[in-house]
Parts: structure tokens; sequence; C-alpha cells
């Protein structure tokens, strides 16, 4: 997947891979980013609130920062004003209806609100439904472990840094894959975007909830 | 669902497209029922929507309307959640699009024992099933533009490669195939071709100049 000749990406996944066999201790102890980690672990554990004890102010939490964003996001997609304020709240609407969906070792907060937002832009924006991966099944027992969400989490953050710090010309051009302003035709094969890693977690939790199914 | 480990994959252009969700839904419609069999292409779907996820995280925000909160908490818990029809031979994606199992498709006769169901035709895209008996070839159905087949039940093999179920073969107009069933079983495979208005640029063109570095 996208390796391609870009230092500061190669540095940034060479030591992406020396942190996989790091115990959860030291895993807490990553003090590299430690207002983003500890944001971004703190909206998924917002959504665990909201999963078991149908949490109003957690749920409020998660309004304050994500509404604006998705309202941002539908707005650079083509929405108007008032459709895009409606979509973020219908979107938010789903947040809470489905976080007993939310897998935290698969996707973080931002990633699974993101495929929320996306879906709703295809729904709103372009009249089409969007045919969807049956969902894996997950058990009302089934406990995430708490290793895996931090890692995830730490790969999200990773992945976060890589994409800003990649070359301007270059993400834009993802921003705007994202936007919808790149058709399939338009897309590369290799997109210098440094997805190993976190592929490899989210392939382990698969791997584990697959275990679990049998 | 699966029987033996599935070797030809999705690529990540096609991926990316369908996390970013800019993809015809006929193309969407292969991509979801081939994830459905592959936590390969699953993990990889996903890392994709890692990155929307920080695009999304990265805009600077909107202020939302004042009453939007209240809004929300109003709307909460009506929404009605969809369940997909459980089928026990296909993945439920594929089998909500035509009405249950493989075995209780309304084929068309196309001639020599081959056989065709259109479960949807947009305007950019066309989903079809084909059916093609054991030790038969697929009729040359000329297409240009991407097409992708994915097997469904039973396999075939072309000048590419041997695709079983859950295979996935992504082709363009550059590619000269000509698909055999093998023999022993019948094949059913869900094929998806791009309308041919839509055939006017090369694949994969515009970000290339950028990412082959």
């Amino acid at each position: 997947m996208g390796m391609i000749g870009i230092q500061t990406l190669q540095k940034d996944y060479s030591l992406n891979s020396a942190m996989d066999d790091r115990v959860v201790s030291e895993d807490l102890k990553d003090k590299d980013d430690p207002v983003t980690t500890k944001t971004a672990d703190q909206w998924g554990s917002y959504l665990e609130a909201i999963k078991s004890t149908h949490d109003v102010a957690a749920f409020e939490a998660l309004f304050g920062h994500f509404a604006p964003r998705i309202k941002s996001f539908l707005l650079k997609s083509g929405a108007d004003a008032n459709l895009a304020e409606e979509c973020a709240q219908e979107v938010m609407v789903t947040v809470w209806n489905k976080a007993h969906l939310f897998d935290p070792t698969r996707a973080s907060a931002a990633t699974w609100i993101f495929t929320i937002a996306r879906n709703k832009k295809i729904d709103a924006l372009r009249k089409a439904s969007r045919p969807e991966p049956d969902e894996l099944p997950w058990g009302p027992d089934h406990e995430p472990d708490q290793a895996d969400v931090i890692a995830l989490q730490q790969e999200t953050d990773r992945l976060g840094r890589a994409l800003a710090e990649l070359p301007e010309k270059q993400r834009k051009l993802v921003e705007r894959a994202y936007f919808g302003d790149l058709s399939h035709r338009e897309l590369a094969d290799e997109t210098g975007l440094p997805l190993g890693t976190i592929k490899s977690r989210i392939r382990l939790a698969l791997e584990k909830l697959r275990h679990a199914m049998s | 669902m699966t029987p033996q480990p599935i070797t030809h994959h999705i690529d990540d252009a096609l991926l990316m497209a369908y996390s970013a969700g800019t993809l015809p839904e006929a193309f969407s419609l292969a991509i979801a029922t081939h994830i459905s069999m592959c936590d390969e292409c699953r993990a990889t779907l996903e890392s994709f929507d890692a990155v929307g996820g920080q695009v999304m995280e990265e805009q600077s925000p909107v202020t939302m309307n004042d009453d939007a909160f209240a809004k929300t908490m109003a709307m909460v818990g009506k929404q009605s959640i969809q369940r997909p029809k459980p089928a026990n031979d296909i993945p439920s994606v594929l089998a909500g699009y035509i009405g249950g199992s493989l075995d209780d498709v309304e084929w068309r006769t196309l001639g020599g024992g081959i056989k065709q169901k259109i479960i949807l035709a947009g305007r950019d895209a066309t989903a079809r099933l084909l059916y093609i008996p054991a030790g038969q070839s697929a009729p040359d159905h000329g297409h240009s533009g991407m097409e992708l087949t994915l097997v469904l039940r039973g396999a075939f093999k072309d000048e590419s490669g041997h695709y079983r179920a859950g295979d996935i073969e992504i082709t363009d107009d550059s590619v000269e195939h000509t698909p055999i069933a093998d023999e022993g079983e019948d094949c059913i495979c869900l094929a998806v071709t791009e309308a041919p208005i839509r055939f006017t640029s090369i694949f994969y063109r515009a970000l290339q100049p950028f990412f082959k570095i």
C-alpha cells in the first residue's frame, strides 16, 4: 500500500512499526502528542457512554465538537447552508441511535462519525443509496480490549499527522477526493498515505472478532 | 460463505472512491458484497474511512443554529434502523437487491445456456447476475470501460487467472478476457459495467503525476 518516496512519511511509518509491540502502560505514557491523544480517546469514551447509559451530557459534548465539522464537510461537498445544517443534525441523531454499533478497536469516533456523514451526503446530495457491507455480528457481551482501543487511536493520530504533513498539493487532492470533487477514475492506486500500520491494527481486530464469533 | 481464501481483491483506488462515496451505486453494490466476504478488503476500506475521518476532523468548524442541539434531541430514538433481509448463500446487502436467495432468481436466457438478471440499471452503471453453466464460456459482451466481476457460486478462469467464490476481477477495456466456468458446478457472478456514455478518460489518471514520485 502507498509507501512511496516521501521521506517524512517513511520516517513516521518506521516509528509506527517499532511501536507495535509496546505494552499498554507505555502506550498510555505516550506524550508525543498528548492533547490530540487524550481528546480523541475522550470522544470514543463518550460514544461508549451513550451506548451504555444514554448519557446526554456526553452526547452534547460530541455534538459541540462534531456537528460544526460535519456541517463544514457537507458545505465543502456542495450542500447549501440549510441542507448542511439539517444533515449535520440528522447525522448526530444517527450517532445517538447507532452508538451500540461503534467498535473502538476498528475505528476512532471521528472515523465512525465520518462514515455516517458520508452516507448522509450520498443520500441527501446525490439522492442515491449506498450499499453497505454486512455488519459483523457484535454481541452485547463483547467487551473491547482497552489495549486494542488505545493502539487503534494511536494509529489514527499518526495517520492524521501524516496527512497534515503531506505536501500541500497532495493533501488537497486527498481532501478533494473526500469532498467528492474527484471521480474514481481520477484516483491513483498509490495514494502516498501510510495506511499499512492502521490497516494491520484493523485486520487484527477483525480476526479477534471472527474468533469470538466462531 | 467463504469456503476458501479469497485471492483476487479490490484495488486501493476503488476502495478509496467507495470510502469517499463517489462511486455509482452498481459499483458500490459489488464492492460492498465483496467486502462482506473479505476481511482483507474490509480492513483496507476501514483504513480509508480513517482518512475520511481525519479530513472531516480537520475542517474549520461552521457554527450550528442556536436550536440545533434541541432539535437533534427531539429526533433521537425515532429513526427506524433497517435490517437487511437475511440470506444463507449470499451477503445480505446483495440479497436485499435480488429479493432473497440465488436459487429464486428469475433468469432471462441469453442463449447457449447462459442466463442473466439485471438487478440495477443506473445512469452510470449496470449490475447484473450472470449464470454460466459448468464448462461453458461467457458470451463476449464487448464491454468498454471498467467491469467488476464477483464470483458468487462456482468458479471461472480466464486469461488473467482463476476466480472462485468471493474473488473479484477488475478489468478495463484494454483487457480482452473470455471467462470459462469450471467443470462440475455452474457459475453465478455479479457483473457490473459502466454505461458507455462515461467511457471518456483513462482509468486512474489525474492523481498519477502527483503520487508516482
